[in-house]
């Protein structure tokens, strides 16, 4: 592997602090695995194959060592008073009255790609993930931002596909109500 | 005609996996006829494109 300028690994390291702490939603331990990452990077620096870019590369080992917390975090939470239901966020039902119909119906958040460059938008975003309950956090940002498809988080998680579902279904719907909250509410910007 | 509710649940499975015939079926139909429903499924795909880009950077 040619050697990584000085600026580059600065940006390259500025990247995967911002996935990893996308995920993990905790500057220490996003720290730990980036650190972890370019060690391990630099221990099989013979496995890059020079394929892909280094970015990827690094990403893909970036992955492992955040389903590694993830998979340390699940046992931790399953003997803790965390595994109650409580970890699972509010109860999406209570958007809908009896007949299924919406308690409060979704108003339009105007144009998505002027969205994505309102600064506020993205701030009340990543506040509404840091919100979220750790384990729906965490197969939300395996889906979402990773990109695993549910089959691969419920191999890596130990969850049942339903479960996972369920866990999606709650995160998102969380997440949606956190940004009506937070955004929305706060007279967002047309 | 599905309620409101189902068609949440519908809208973050179809984020997921490839929608069955019929459930696709239902879906459209429902978003044909409730706009507020219609401006839910855009808030599900406007999220995910929203997460991409917080991990990817302002890239």
């Amino acid at each position: 592997m040619a050697p990584i300028a000085k600026e580059d690994l600065a940006e390259l390291r500025r990247y995967l602090m911002r996935f990893a702490l996308l995920h993990l939603r905790d500057r220490n331990r996003a720290e730990d695995a980036v650190q972890e990452t370019l060690t391990a990077a630099l221990e099989r620096e013979n496995g890059f194959s020079g394929g892909s870019a280094v970015r990827t590369w690094l990403t893909g080992i970036l992955k492992h060592k955040i389903i590694d917390v993830f998979r340390r975090q699940r046992r931790e939470l399953a003997t803790s008073e965390l595994a109650d239901d409580d970890a699972e966020g509010r109860d999406p039902d209570a958007l809908f009255d009896a007949a299924g119909a919406w308690q409060t119906p979704p108003a339009s958040w105007g144009d998505p790609a002027k969205m994505l460059e309102q600064k506020r938008f993205m701030e009340a975003l990543e506040k509404c993930n840091g919100a979220l309950p750790e384990r729906l956090a965490q197969v939300f940002t395996l889906r979402e931002v990773t990109g695993l498809t549910t089959e691969e988080i419920c191999a890596e998680l130990g969850i049942t596909p339903n479960n996972c579902n369920v866990m999606l279904y709650r995160a998102r719907m969380g997440l949606r109500e956190c940004l009506e909250k937070n955004w929305m509410s706060e007279g967002r910007p047309s | 005609m599905i309620s409101c509710k189902e068609v949440s649940r519908l809208v973050s499975v179809s984020l997921d996996r490839p929608l069955a015939l019929r459930e696709r079926f239902w879906l459209r139909l429902h978003l044909w006829r409730c706009r507020s429903c219609g401006n839910f499924a855009e808030q599900m795909t406007a999220m995910r494109a929203a997460m991409r880009r917080l991990a990817s950077g302002p890239d």
